[in-house]
């Protein structure tokens, strides 16, 4: 996956850099760290203390933005691939995070709303939440593949129904659920300082990077993508290939929901991961994907979701305005996604070695 | 071709089955559920125009149509339109509030119909309008757009009564109108939090969606009282009722060491989430601890919280409603005149310290 246009050895190596696809989340997180170092040194302070339970807990910024970050991470992965296959966004994943983790909270609460005891275990709720999540992945994957109805226009219905399903799932009550254990999964393991749902996307980023290594997901992937009707000439089944990319997203969405269930123990359905989706698909463009399908790059798209999250974690320190949040969110993002624009990217590569031209000599020790 | 009948299909199935959806959730509604029908209705809504109704007993009129259901002459038949249920705790609330009174048991022949959307609403009003009910009790969606349909339900001898939201209309279009003073609302909170005589007042204002009554209400108290007493707003920062926002926010300051001893959410949700990260960095907080906490829109399990004392105060925001409004409706009947048309309802504010069991029971939504 690197640039490999013809004499970039030859070329600098500033414009090589330039033209790979993970430059742009990296600069945006270099910038956003140097400003921060300016503003204020102390962001970046990181302190060991203890929590309520006594338990030692890392608490600062960059431990902020690795915790809140990891669900828009996990996110990312599927909505990439779905976008690189299938040309289009998945608009309804907070909708779906809402369904399951109702799901979650419904199975472990069971028909009481506030349960004194677990009704099933942990990692029963959690599958039968995978399930469910990616049976309405398969849904929206049918609607797309097998009917070809645009991406958007297919999940718009999951998007305008979800939270009523997911209201309808626990009849209207907000369950909250009375166990150490399940907080877990979206604070802290007793004895660990580092929080949890981290260490759960990282391991999801290295199930897809075995998965994309080991089987030809991404080479396929990216060939539904590019063209649909060689794809097919070629051997592959586009449609199946396209449903699989919304089942895996129904995957994410089972995780990054269960995570958000168990940082409170209990779930708002109304608000629950609001406008994750558009953060999501913020996270492809930022990793430098294009939105109309094809290549594609996992970590860009995962630094993308970062890259996000350390926005947000910045913009509260700073005490931006609150009604004026938004607002500094959409110019920063206006800035990134037109820096990511590959023909700005090409422009710069070039401006890049017309500049070093002269000095080549140097740019080779 | 026969993808297209296949696609045109599974559409048609679609939306028979979200039509069973909206019913599942709406069960009682008695004839309200298609929406297709009211806006047929709509259009013919001033075919029947009375002008005499307004001083003929309203149940002279149930007699004369019983195309509802079941109304046999004495029942007084009502038609109430009203938000989502599924919006909000509070909105259950009330809706649940609203079922328990508005039973034949009661005397009353009622129909349900709900939305968020101000358009469906006034065609849901039409509809009532048509079907001759003697009340209408409304809360709107929005305030504006609804002079014409009030003016038709005048001509139509049908009684509007607002609750939980008031319009832009001229007064003489309703009988009255049942409100929550949002400003009371955080005048009492605010109040209690100066009674409480801390040494020092430094604030975390965790605010609502901005713009919204509630929101601008708790919010107007507490910046006008901050700054004739000389309190200190650390950080005002808006969460939009969300929960985990508001625990990425309180996160932020505590990460950047500002010094609190106040954290005042607008509403339940917001205030767990604050509670969240104070766990987290193990500041303690209920009553006589280093931190107060206030809460809004009483809750039961917010309550419960108060109970357990770790929280110091929770705002109520009253959903019960419909014994304001059965008591309007009564003394209508009766022929007695209302001695103001806005009535404001009377909200509690619980102190954990004094709180018990049964305010739990009966005030908890």
């Amino acid at each position: 996956m690197t640039a490999g246009t013809k004499g970039a050895e030859k070329s600098s190596f500033l414009a090589s850099i330039i033209k790979k696809q993970i430059f742009i989340p990296i600069a945006a997180l270099l910038i956003l760290a140097i400003f921060n170092l300016i503003m204020d040194p102390s962001f970046f302070k990181i302190t060991l203390g203890h929590n309520s339970e006594g338990h030692p807990v890392l608490s600062g910024n960059l431990i902020s933005i690795i915790d809140y970050g990891s669900e828009l991470a996990i996110l990312a992965i599927g909505m990439t691939l779905v976008t690189a296959a299938s040309r289009g966004q998945d608009i309804s994943v907070g909708a779906a995070i809402a369904i399951s983790g109702s799901v979650v909270l419904r199975v472990l609460c069971g028909t009481n709303s506030r349960p004194e005891t677990l009704q099933a275990p942990i990692i029963v709720a959690f599958l039968i939440s995978c399930l469910v999540a990616m049976a309405f992945g398969a849904f929206n994957g049918a609607l797309v593949s097998i009917f070809k109805i645009q991406p958007m226009v297919a999940t718009l219905i999951l998007f305008t129904a979800g939270r009523s399903i997911a209201a309808w799932i626990n009849n209207n009550e907000l369950p909250v659920v009375n166990d150490k254990t399940f907080t877990y999964f979206g604070g802290y393991i007793p004895g660990i300082p580092i929080p949890t749902p981290f260490f759960i996307a990282i391991v999801c980023f290295i199930v897809t990077w075995l998965v994309l290594k080991f089987t030809n997901l991404g080479l396929y992937v990216q060939a539904v993508g590019i063209n649909e009707k060689t794809s097919r000439l070629n051997g592959l089944n586009p449609a199946f290939i396209k449903f699989i990319t919304y089942v895996i997203l129904g995957l994410c969405v089972a995780v990054a929901g269960f995570i958000k269930v168990s940082r409170l123990s209990t779930i708002n359905y109304s608000v629950v991961a609001k406008d994750i989706e558009m953060d999501a698909i913020l996270a492809v463009a930022l990793g430098g994907n294009s939105l109309s399908g094809g290549k594609f790059n996992i970590s860009a798209s995962i630094l993308g979701a970062y890259v996000i999250q350390f926005l947000t974690t910045t913009l509260y320190k700073f005490n931006v305005q609150s009604d004026a949040l938004p607002a500094y969110k959409a110019v920063v993002v206006i800035l990134l996604v037109i820096l990511s624009a590959p023909i700005v990217r090409e422009k710069m590569a070039a401006l890049f070695k017309n500049l070093r031209s002269p000095v080549n000599a140097e740019s080779k020790s | 071709m026969k993808m297209k009948k296949v696609l045109a299909m599974a559409v048609s199935t679609l939306l028979c089955g979200t039509m069973l959806v909206g019913c599942g959730s709406a069960k009682e509604s008695s004839d309200s559920g298609s929406s297709s029908n009211s806006a047929d209705s709509g259009k013919t809504a001033d075919t029947e125009k009375k002008t005499d109704a307004a001083t003929t007993a309203a149940a002279d009129s149930g007699t004369e149509n019983n195309g509802g259901g079941s109304s046999s002459g004495d029942l007084i038949k009502v038609g109430i339109i009203n938000n989502d249920p599924n919006e909000s705790g509070y909105r259950t609330a009330n809706v649940n509030d609203l079922k328990a009174t508005f039973t034949e048991a009661n005397g009353f022949d009622a129909s349900f119909a709900y939305s968020l959307k101000n358009e469906e609403q006034i065609n849901y009003a039409q509809k009532f309008i048509q079907d001759e009910v003697d009340y209408l009790l409304l809360s709107a969606a929005d305030t504006a757009g609804w002079d014409s349909v009030l003016k038709d339900a005048r001509d139509a001898g049908v009684r509007v009564i607002l609750f939980d939201r008031t319009i832009d209309a001229d007064e003489s279009l309703y009988e009255a109108s049942i409100v929550s003073d949002m400003d009371k609302e955080g005048e009492q909170a605010v109040d209690w939090l100066k009674s409480q005589d801390l040494v020092s007042y430094d604030i975390i204002h965790l605010q609502g969606v901005i713009g919204s009554a509630a929101q601008k209400g708790r919010s107007g108290a507490l910046t006008d009282t901050a700054k004739s007493e000389g309190w200190n707003i650390i950080t005002q920062q808006t969460a939009e009722w969300n929960a985990e926002k508001a625990q990425q926010i309180v996160q932020s300051v505590i990460d950047s060491g500002k010094k609190f001893n106040v954290i005042y959410a607008e509403n339940d949700d917001m205030a767990k989430g604050a509670v969240a990260a104070l766990d987290r960095a193990n500041i303690s907080h209920g009553v006589d601890k280093d931190v107060v906490v206030i809460g809004f829109d009483c809750n039961k399990w917010a309550l419960e919280e108060l109970q357990k004392g770790s929280w110091n105060y929770d705002g109520q925001c009253n959903p019960f409603q419909s014994t304001y409004i059965k008591d309007v409706i009564d003394k209508l009947e009766n022929g007695e005149t209302l001695s103001q048309k806005t009535i404001i309802m009377d909200e509690k504010g619980f102190d954990a310290k004094t709180i018990t069991s049964e305010d739990v029971e009966n005030y908890g939504i």
